[in-house]
């Protein structure tokens, strides 16, 4: 368990904070620019020191205000990428990956340069390299120095995006192999819907809410960060079967729902994560006998909000523990009358999926 | 090519100008370390007390290290009890001279070099596991690199110059302190020497210009292997 007991007075934004987290698995803190992200981290990090309170990661007990502990960084082992990767220029790639390796395993070298794909950059010196190759060597960098811990501060945040897209599948495989905690921040709600397990949000320095990504995504204080267009529900859900003569494949979700997919060529059991936008709901009171439409549920109309201009309305729908949202004009909601309790069907017209395979290892 | 005279005023520049850049380099650091990183009360007149010997005239200096450094002086006079140094009159002295009027030189163009650095690699290095102290050696000194070698260089031609300081301290003896400036006004003083006052201005020349090139030779190839 990690725990992050803080409070930091940095000019006019206070920072306090009460997290904890599990051991395992990528943590996003997600928040604006000048909300206090970084500064958050870098206290962890010991780069910055606390006004007061305790960090403890596992059983390591990093800073304590009141028995006077306050660990260097350099004796935290919490390994931290940063936004503009920060290899020394005077090195090279190899000597770069190494600064922080005491272990010196050839093999877990050998992992960890494969895995990042930077075995043929060994040689280089970082200013010939890219900036989607520097933050491989930064994360490599990180990793080598065998942390308890892995900071993320936006690796993506300074990139282009050809380059975003050629790193984000090592960070995908990274998040799936590691076997350490690992916080990232991020402003990007497609990078966290990607990578991250848990949310934790973050506003003017204080933490509004902090779960299971799937119960803070639809949480009211997330609200601001959807524009009602956009709105939509995170479903984690697992692979049941493929389809034996269509490239489809079944996803079961919790209590007996299954939802249809484009063919995904993994393994049964396999978690994925399922994104539904409002926008790609539509509702009707009976199911028709032939729809092009798949996947069709039988809901229950949980709430209706109406937008602020009140042409549209947003329809939180529910069966079991599963949330959905649709959304669809008033008109058709008067048509529909829709109410409270109300059993309706929801046809879902499209969904992105991720795989979220954890391959225990390294 | 080069007369007996003139190999042995140039080797004895060499070795002196050399000898007193080795031995700033390391104080040098220190010191450009503390101005460039610290703020403690009598910081400005720490900075002013290094300067000074860039303002105040060599004269002035010379004497100074005369009254402070010499047989009879304070300091002096306890090194010669103790260890058996003595520095006035011989080359040692020289050294001493030009380290002093040069020290200036070397720690302003370190301590600007140092505050370029930007501390946002120290910080990555210290999540790395890395003490303060291989920091330090293994972040901070190798990117200071261009900056030590321009202060060695700047510290190196001025040595090389020292007169006043020099002749004041250690007097003008051939062989032991008559460095190629020295041996120059000697020249200059003696009736009907003007060709060899001639040649000596000419190596002079030469080895300032050589110097100038080995320093921008050097910072190019450092420069190379920070940017690709």
């Amino acid at each position: 368990m990690l725990t992050i007991q803080i409070k930091k007075q940095l000019g006019t934004l206070a920072i306090e904070t009460d997290i904890h987290l599990p051991e395992q698995g990528i943590t996003a803190l997600f928040g604006r620019s000048g909300s206090g992200k970084t500064s958050l981290i870098n206290l962890i990090a010991g780069l910055l020191t606390p006004d007061g309170g305790s960090i403890t990661i596992g059983n390591n007990r990093v800073f304590d205000s009141k028995q006077k502990i306050n660990r260097p960084p350099e004796q935290r082992h919490i390994g931290y990428v940063f936004q503009d990767a920060r290899l020394f220029p005077h090195l090279k790639v190899i000597t770069n990956l190494n600064y922080g390796n005491k272990e010196k395993d050839p093999d877990q070298f050998k992992i960890i340069t494969r895995l990042l794909g930077i075995e043929p950059l060994l040689q280089r010196y970082p200013a010939s390299l890219s900036g989607g190759e520097k933050q491989r060597v930064a994360i490599g960098r990180a990793l080598l120095s065998n942390p308890s811990m892995l900071l993320m501060d936006e690796p993506l945040a300074s990139l282009d995006t050809p380059r975003k897209a050629e790193l984000m599948p090592y960070l995908e495989q990274l998040t799936t192999e590691v076997n350490i905690p690992i916080l990232y921040v991020s402003h990007s709600l497609d990078e966290i819907l990607r990578l991250a397990d848990q949310l934790i949000l973050i506003d003017q320095g204080k933490i509004i809410a902090n779960g299971p990504l799937a119960e803070v995504w639809s949480s009211p204080q997330m609200t601001p960060w959807q524009a009602e267009q956009d709105a939509s529900v995170v479903l984690e859900a697992k692979l049941s079967h493929q389809h034996p003569d269509y490239a489809m494949t079944a996803l079961a979700l919790d209590n007996n729902l299954s939802l249809w997919t484009t063919r995904i060529d993994a393994t049964e059991k396999t978690p994925v994560r399922l994104r539904i936008y409002a926008k790609d709901v539509s509702l009707v009171k009976q199911p028709s006998e032939q729809s092009s439409i798949r996947n069709i549920l039988s809901m229950t109309v949980d709430s209706i909000e109406y937008s602020d201009s009140g042409d549209t309305c947003l329809v939180n729908l529910q069966a079991g523990r599963i949330q959905i949202k649709s959304s669809i004009t008033r008109w058709a909601a008067d048509e529909l009358g829709l109410a409270k309790g109300q059993t309706i069907f929801a046809q879902i017209k499209g969904m992105s999926v991720t795989p979220k395979d954890r391959v225990p290892g390294l | 090519m080069l007369s007996e005279y003139e190999i042995s005023a140039l080797l004895l520049s060499l070795k002196v100008s050399g000898i007193a850049v080795l031995f700033s380099l390391p104080p040098g650091i220190l010191l450009a370390w503390v101005l460039a990183r610290y703020q403690f009360p009598g910081k400005s007149l720490l900075d002013s007390l290094i300067h000074l010997p860039l303002v105040l005239p060599p004269v002035v200096i010379g004497y100074l290290l005369l009254v402070s450094m010499g047989k009879q002086g304070i300091i002096g006079s306890a090194l010669n009890q103790w260890f058996g140094w003595s520095f006035s009159f011989s080359w040692r002295g020289a050294a001493l001279a030009a380290a002093i009027v040069a020290f200036p030189l070397l720690v302003k163009a370190i301590r600007l070099s140092l505050e370029n650095i930007d501390i946002k690699y120290e910080q990555a290095a210290r999540t790395l596991g890395a003490n303060p102290l291989k920091v330090f050696f293994t972040i901070s000194l190798p990117l200071t690199t261009p900056g030590i070698l321009a202060g060695t260089v700047l510290a190196f031609a001025r040595c090389i110059g020292e007169f006043g300081a020099t002749i004041t301290f250690v007097s003008n003896i051939p062989g032991e302190t008559r460095t190629l400036p020295l041996a120059m006004f000697s020249f200059i003083e003696t009736p009907g020497a003007e060709a060899e006052a001639a040649r000596l201005c000419i190596i002079a020349i030469i080895l300032a210009l050589t110097s100038l090139l080995l320093a921008d030779w050097l910072s190019k190839r450092v420069q190379q292997r920070f940017s690709h």
